[in-house]
């Protein structure tokens, strides 16, 4: 094994059932409704698994969610600006941790 | 790449390309999942003309390869053979297409008869040409007779469509699009239908016609106050100016995989060749126009050109196949009407 994540894998992902067909049959059906059409659009849906996909740093999922996005009408804006909602929740993220050291500094100093 | 002497301009190069093995499943082969063991035709319902190569626009993923050097232009002559042919027939649509079709120097007197004949026309303008100099008075033509519009407009913004068709071009197109809503183009109870095509500005499929249209219809209104009536998304099928965009991209392999492994039997039964019959410039007659691009012809003993067209003869024959057809059989089906499921 060359590198840890291989671009040939992600077809492959079917492949999981094998281990569990039982979790992998739930997991492929709720995973089909969840990114089917309803009170949001699916290029929304795709949209947001595309910026998910960027904050748990999944190479497979942007791979993916990349084409869906494309496939399901969105534009390199769009998705740039979807990108860029995940890097400030995790910027912010970081950010509002700063309070708890703040708290802790508060404590210990005079 | 005609303009440029390049290689993949010839069909035969391109078939080289398109029909090896490569490990992936003939047409032919994957077609029998439809129940039915040969793509035949039906009735004929769509007379679909390319009435000329020549261009104004020089498209990245055009087909035709057309443009402004191209010189292949239907004659009046030819436009003669198809009034006779389209008299002699119950054929009710005529779908007229290019190059820009505008720019054929017998584009008014060819629509002009074919009102005669009150057949339904329509006219694949790639919108720009209606502003261009020496053509403005065309939208006007097309409105009084009641031709209706296709266009492409690959994305409701500029820096989208501009990559695909030319810098500039979105802008036209707005200005061109503003020009045809005036004449009442687009608009409810008008009688002037005016619709759209969405192509995918790469290497992937279309989205869903009905949720594109609702985007397209909501933003080209709230950015620029502009309707139309149908939105058309059309894939790209491996072949001319895409094939070469394909390979230079080194996207070949996985577009064709993603086309495969995207086959819809439902769309496969529903291809747009079923039904239609498509005129070269020349007056040879073809299946498809991308069969016309790629010089494959109508086979057995169907009438293979304009002069000889016999109707009956063209009904139910055996339709020309290739790794190309994969294009209108993937997701939802592609046609010239967009989605076919």
């Amino acid at each position: 094994m060359e590198t840890y994540y291989n671009p040939e894998d992600l077809p492959k992902f079917e492949t999981m059932k094998e281990g569990s067909p039982e979790l992998w049959n739930k997991f492929s059906d709720w995973y089909g409704a969840v990114f089917a059409e309803g009170a949001l659009s699916e290029r929304e849906k795709a949209l947001i698994a595309l910026a998910v996909a960027h904050a748990v740093q999944c190479p497979y999922c942007i791979d993916a969610y990349t084409q869906a996005s494309l496939e399901k009408g969105s534009s390199l804006e769009q998705m740039t600006e979807a990108v860029h909602v995940a890097c400030a929740i995790r910027g912010g993220a970081s950010l509002v941790h700063g309070l708890q050291m703040k708290n802790v500094h508060g404590k210990l100093t005079m | 790449m005609t303009a440029f002497g390049e290689k993949l301009a010839n069909a035969n190069e391109q078939l080289k390309i398109i029909n090896q093995p490569a490990g992936l499943p003939k047409f032919e082969e994957k077609f029998k999942q439809t129940g039915e063991d040969k793509l035949s035709a039906r009735e004929l319902e769509i007379f679909q003309v390319n009435i000329g190569k020549l261009c104004n626009q020089v498209c990245k993923h055009c087909h035709v390869d057309a443009g402004p050097d191209r010189s292949e232009i239907m004659t009046r002559e030819t436009m003669k053979l198809c009034l006779d042919a389209l008299s002699k027939s119950k054929i009710q649509i005529v779908d007229i297409t290019g190059g820009a079709p505008e720019m054929n120097p017998n584009f008014k007197w060819f629509i002009s008869e074919l009102n005669k004949l009150n057949k339904h026309i329509m006219v694949r303008s790639n919108l720009t040409i209606l502003i261009a100099n020496g053509f403005k008075e065309y939208p006007g033509f097309l409105a009084e007779n009641k031709v209706e519009i296709i266009s492409s407009l690959p994305y409701y913004t500029a820096s989208n469509t501009d990559r695909q068709r030319g810098e500039g071009v979105f802008d036209k197109s707005i200005r061109a699009i503003r020009t045809l809503n005036e004449l009442g183009y687009g608009k409810e109870n008008s009688g002037l239908v005016f619709n759209l095509v969405y192509n995918p500005i790469g290497a992937f499929l279309p989205p869903k016609q009905e949720s594109l249209e609702r985007d397209y219809k909501r933003e080209l209104w709230n950015r620029f106050g502009l309707v139309f009536n149908n939105l058309f998304t059309i894939t790209n099928l491996p072949i001319s100016r895409f094939l070469d965009y394909l390979i230079e991209s080194e996207n070949y392999l996985s577009y064709m995989n993603r086309l495969i492994s995207a086959f819809n039997p439902a769309a496969a039964l529903n291809v747009m060749c079923r039904n239609t019959i498509s005129v070269g410039w020349d007056g040879r007659l073809y299946d498809c126009d991308f069969n016309q691009m790629l010089e494959l012809p109508i086979s057995g003993n169907a009438s293979k050109y304009i002069k000889d067209f016999d109707p009956n003869s063209l009904t139910n024959r055996l339709i020309v196949t290739g790794q190309h057809c994969y294009g209108c059989t993937a997701g939802a089906g592609s046609s010239c009407g967009g989605s076919t499921v």
